[in-house]
């Protein structure tokens, strides 16, 4: 019965087109319509932050918003992460400090902590433990990930003082 | 899980949104921040078939203060009220309940006007609004109607708002000026970040020149089919200088109007208890808070 409606989201800089129903989540746009299958659905009920993505500079839950609502915003996912082969700081600190054990998490968990350190560069353990409250992690305990962050703000952080002299 | 399927609209204009409410009744609902309404579509309990989406519609997203009071905008969304400064250093109760609202990705999108509207007595703002003793803007095909915020909760799930009526805007009265002394407070308990509270506690009151209670508002969280007005505790405490006996007994009379039932989060005596503990607790921060302001 809906009528398909015609969505076009640029997703890590690259458009994507497609027609689709209107209850389409935007997690399934990004995975099935846009290929980029990084960005995971764990619980699907807006608990686990697993699929968490950067849209228009913030974080929002992509299982919990539709594709149409997304039509003409830019997103940004796991994928946009690496630059010229390079791992982005976080992915090495996450890498480096052992933050995954399983990965499932690890996408959304690396969408939050950007998110956190584009607007916090010098965040406290506290800072960190409110910046990724919103996504659960089953295995590491979270010190781990606490941990990766913290070697990627301070990585971050050297280099911009670096550029800046 | 997908949703049923439904039609979508995306409105620019409050006149536009409205005539579509009207044009589908009952079967259409709005989409605000959508992070009740999504998951109770994704749960079937809720089946709208026509869903019109607001958030392209400008003007409804401001915090302000004027006329006397701070005037949110229905879509402003719940991280813009943490983000604020004005609510930073004014108006400590709403601080404190953005702060708890479900997580920091949910605060993006949720709106203030959506957490009201969706009735849901497990949502903070409601008793948050009726210890500001807020008030409710409605906007309908006849314009605007003010509704206060202990008019506002029916029962659950069910507010004051008509089927063709859209929460444009919330009105919290600005604190009173010197010598009177304002404070507030909200405590939640809640398993985990992210959880509806077991019970929570807003408070807010004003303190006259001699140190005794003028002003008093206390709303609860989650221990019934409403968010309650804890009148009885209210009407007690006012004109009355706040020292111990009388906050514990205004916490004994709060939670006395408390009507929780027992669930996964607890029996119904343990809230009981918790609101009456949050209540004491609720009572001496806001004191505090009103002592430190100027």
């Amino acid at each position: 019965m809906a009528r398909k409606q015609q969505v076009k989201i640029t997703i890590n800089g690259r458009a994507s087109e497609a027609l689709v129903e209107p209850r389409t989540l935007l997690v399934h746009f990004i995975r099935e319509s846009a290929g980029l299958t990084g960005t995971h659905v764990g619980c699907d009920t807006t608990n686990c932050g697993a699929c968490t993505v950067i849209l228009n500079g913030k974080t929002v839950k992509s299982c919990t918003m539709f594709a149409v609502q997304a039509n003409g915003a830019e997103i940004m996912t796991v994928e946009g992460l690496m630059k010229d082969g390079q791992l982005h700081p976080l992915q090495e600190g996450f890498k480096q400090e052992h933050g995954l054990q399983c990965g499932f998490c690890t996408p959304g968990m690396l969408m939050s902590s950007l998110a956190l350190l584009q607007k916090n560069p010098h965040p406290t353990e506290a800072d960190i433990r409110w910046g990724i409250s919103g996504n659960l992690c089953r295995c590491t305990g979270y010190q781990n990930i606490v941990k990766a962050v913290q070697y990627a703000a301070g990585k971050l952080n050297a280099a911009a003082q670096g550029g800046s002299k | 899980m997908i949703p049923p399927a439904f039609e979508y609209f995306r409105p620019t204009s409050i006149p536009e949104a409205i005539a579509l409410l009207q044009q589908h009744g009952d079967e259409a609902k709005l989409l605000s921040g959508g992070q009740s309404l999504i998951p109770m579509m994704k749960l079937r309990l809720a089946r709208p078939g026509f869903l019109i989406d607001i958030n392209s519609i400008a003007g409804l997203s401001y915090i302000k203060e004027e006329g006397g009071f701070l005037k949110i905008g229905g879509l402003t969304r719940e991280a813009e009220l943490e983000a604020s400064p004005l609510v930073q250093t004014k108006y400590a109760l709403l601080m404190d309940t953005a702060t708890v609202i479900a997580d920091p990705q949910v605060r993006n999108l949720a709106t203030v006007g959506g957490n009201l509207a969706h009735g849901d007595p497990a949502n903070d703002h409601p008793a948050t609004m009726i210890a500001f003793a807020a008030q409710i803007v409605a906007t309908g095909a006849k314009g605007e109607r003010v509704i206060p915020i202990e008019d506002f909760f029916v029962t659950l799930f069910t507010t004051a708002l008509k089927h063709d009526e859209i929460l444009t805007e919330i009105r919290i009265p600005a604190p009173p000026p010197p010598p009177l002394k304002t404070g507030g407070a909200y405590l939640k308990v809640e398993r985990k970040v992210g959880d509806f509270a077991t019970a929570a506690v807003a408070v807010q009151l004003t303190l006259d020149g001699a140190g005794a209670v003028q002003k008093v508002g206390i709303g609860l969280t989650n221990v019934g089919p409403t968010p309650i007005k804890a009148r009885k505790a209210e009407d007690f405490l006012r004109g009355k200088k706040p020292d111990a006996a009388a906050l514990a007994q205004a916490a004994q009379l709060a939670s006395e109007q408390a009507e929780p039932g027992s669930d996964l989060r607890g029996p119904a005596d343990y809230k009981k208890g918790l609101v009456k503990e949050l209540t004491k607790r609720g009572l001496s921060r806001a004191l505090e808070r009103a002592g430190t302001s100027k």
